[in-house]
């Protein structure tokens, strides 16, 4: 299999191309000019400090905001995505920071929601589903065994795991994570870790975005660097030390350039 | 994803026999509530209140509230308010009795009580209501104007668009069948009732026994099968019995008379016949049973309380929220003109004060029926049984004597009492 590097080299077309993405809140730019990349099997990982305008960059891809101005190409198709049902017609699943569950609702209704499996009369197939969820968490989390219960009930990784067994059920082509081990233990983030090697070998585009520098040294190909809305730079994780991003993200200069 | 590695079902240890019958606790609390009070006033009124004659009265004057709180748990499920109901109720009901009293039999020339007339007013009330409910739910949805402003405007609104149409006055008498769904002018009698009683049994252990059969389908846990025949005989004994009370309730002879001579027949010396099921508590229950199925297994139900539950989160998977709120106030709307078929067809006219006061009544019952104002969790059987409660406190202690100011002191204290026992009872139990 080639490998994404060897992709790039060959200048195949990348499976996701956003670009001169802009997105302004009320005046302010929030994105601004931004265009990334990913190729099948990579990992991309987005840094950059709080408000530096990686969450918005992505909401884009994921459909929970409009772009003011920029593309955004799958394949090398320009797509329109005005909302996250276009998102996952792409294919495009995402895991938020918040996770996005419903607390009152149980764990395959989550899994489920917005894609419930139903009966042929119409009405939604609760049996299935809590079927089709024991079988996925019994790959993700075996562990897990709160099925009848509301998420509310779930502890910080179980809640974790049923968000990303949403994102991977469907067969997702393009993952976007957003801080997935924010709110989880050094277990399970190391199983999320696990995890993203596993969905990279099946070919599964990721954009993770995370504060830990030392986590996407580990886990990514690229990062892209963002800073006040602006993209620094993106760079071959192999090509750079923990201190170049850090350095990119803090003052906003690529390795070697000089200090403004 | 077709890997096959399942998660075990772990056999769960029952400790004790309410959760062997997987009852719901909070459900039982309320019924136990329920019981007690109606014994408490049977007792004070020296066996007055339990009597068929009683019970009956009380059914048909819960309906119309009813009917309009099962609308209300979807509303507050989602975090919003209806203050409108009373007020679009009385719309509704001007727009019926204006239907039935001018426009057909004068405008359209097809005079008094024409067959067709009940049904046309039906269907121009029931429109009216889904329309301006719609007309709520797009405001709030997508004007996002909050609910609680849109239905307050609508609460002055629409009582006045009524007392406008109608001038103030009171519009009667109705169409001679539309006031079939009051109650007391529209009941099965007693054969009719028994074999709908009896159906309704078979229908209610079916549904026992097809939700065991999926759930074993599924290898997923099953009621010890002694459980299961206790439910079966519980409610079989609940259906039966009710429609055994309502049948108890003999027309009175002076009416019965009436009824024979407006057909032209002389009543047989000492006949007694018993009401049985109004046509009225049948509507309630169809309503029941129709936003039940909605809730528990339909996509809208399951985006109506993932939405209450997280917004964003709903929202985030691709649910269109400003649409559903436009559904849900649409639902409500409806129920309000139901509502008002019913409450107008019992009183025999419209008046200009029908519905005054009924939005606290309606949210009074859906929040004592444990509809959290927070969103995300209510019941339909709740709601109605929340109306019963409240129902049946108000003509309890009116049966009692109780001054009227006190009456409503009671019942507001009442409302306050049951949300803090509610609140204690979802914290012990550890739910939101």
């Amino acid at each position: 299999m080639t490998t994404p590097k060897e992709l790039r080299a060959q200048g195949a077309t990348p499976m996701v191309e956003m670009k001169d993405i802009s997105v302004s809140f009320g005046g302010i730019k929030a994105v601004d000019q931004v265009s990334v990349d990913l190729h099948p099997g990579e990992v991309v990982g987005l840094l950059g400090h709080n408000g530096a305008g990686k969450s918005t960059l992505i909401k884009v891809l994921s459909g929970a905001y409009q772009m003011d101005s920029g593309e955004i190409r799958i394949n090398g198709d320009k797509v329109e995505i005005t909302n996250p049902r276009d998102a996952r017609s792409h294919n495009i699943e995402t895991i938020y920071q918040t996770l996005a569950l419903a607390d009152n609702l149980d764990a395959a209704s989550n899994l489920f929601l917005g894609r419930e499996i139903v009966t042929g009369t119409g009405l939604v197939n609760d049996a299935a589903m809590e079927s089709e969820c024991r079988k996925i968490m019994g790959r993700l989390n075996p562990n897990f065994r709160k099925f009848n219960e509301p998420v509310s009930a779930l502890s910080g990784g179980q809640r974790q795991s049923v968000a990303i067994a949403r994102a991977v059920y469907f067969n997702a082509r393009i993952l976007i994570m957003d801080e997935p081990t924010a709110a989880l233990g050094p277990h399970e983030t190391q199983m999320v870790a696990e995890l993203i090697q596993q969905l990279k070998a099946q070919g599964i585009g990721i954009f993770l975005i995370d504060h830990d520098v030392h986590a996407v040294m580990q886990l990514c190909d690229r990062a892209s660097v963002m800073k006040n809305g602006q993209l620094v730079g993106t760079v071959n994780i192999e090509d750079v030390t923990d201190d170049d991003l850090l350095s990119m993200i803090i003052l906003g200069k690529k390795p070697g350039e000089e200090a403004a | 994803m077709t890997d096959t590695t399942s998660q075990p079902i772990t056999p769960q240890n029952k400790r004790n026999v309410f959760q062997q019958l997987e009852l719901d606790v909070r459900l039982l609390g309320m019924i136990g509530a329920f019981i007690i009070l109606c014994i408490g006033f049977n007792l004070v009124t020296d066996g007055r209140f339990l009597t068929p004659r009683n019970i009956f009265n009380l059914t048909i004057q819960t309906v119309s509230v009813a009917i309009m709180a099962s609308g209300m748990v979807f509303v507050i499920v989602t975090r919003h308010i209806d203050l409108s109901v009373g007020a679009l109720l009385a719309t509704c009901s001007a727009v019926m009795a204006m239907t039935q009293t001018e426009l057909l039999p004068h405008v359209l020339g097809l005079g008094l009580n024409h067959p067709i007339t009940w049904i046309v007013a039906v269907i121009v009330g029931l429109a009216t209501g889904t329309l301006i409910g719609a007309f709520h739910g797009w405001m709030i949805g997508y004007l996002t104007i909050p609910a609680f402003i849109v239905t307050l405007g609508g609460f002055l609104v629409w009582r006045n668009v009524a007392w406008y149409m109608t001038d103030g006055q009171t519009i009667g008498p109705l169409d001679s069948t539309f006031m079939i769904f009051g109650g007391t002018n529209g009941t099965l009698g007693t054969t009719f009732s028994w074999i709908l009683g009896l159906i309704a049994t078979a229908l209610a252990l079916m549904v026992l026994w097809n939700s065991r059969r999926a759930k074993l389908a599924h290898d997923f846990p099953v009621k010890p099968v002694w459980a299961e025949i206790v439910m079966g005989l519980v409610v079989s004994g609940a259906i039966l019995g009710f429609v055994a009370v309502l049948n108890a309730y003999d027309i009175p002879s002076r009416r019965l008379e009436r009824m024979f001579e407006a057909k032209g027949q002389v009543m047989p010396e000492g006949l007694t016949m018993g009401y049985g099921l109004p046509i009225s508590v049948l509507i309630l229950i169809a309503v029941a049973i129709v936003m039940t199925v909605i809730a528990r297994r339909t996509r809208l139900g399951r985006y109506i309380f993932a939405t209450g539950g997280n917004p964003d989160a709903a929202e985030l998977s691709g649910i269109n929220t400003r649409m559903l709120t436009v559904k849900v106030f649409s639902i409500m709307g409806f129920l309000c003109a139901l509502s008002a078929v019913v409450a107008s067809a019992r009183l025999a006219n419209h008046s200009n004060d029908i519905g005054t006061l009924d939005e606290l009544r309606v949210i009074a019952a859906a929040v004592i029926g444990g509809t959290a104002l927070s969103g995300g969790f209510g019941t339909i059987y709740g709601a109605i049984l929340g109306a019963l409660i409240m129902q049946s406190l108000q003509s309890g202690m009116a049966m009692v004597g109780v001054d009227a100011p006190f009456q409503n002191i009671v019942v507001g204290a009442v409302l306050v009492a049951a949300v803090f026992i509610d609140i204690v009872y979802r914290k012990r139990v550890g739910a939101k």
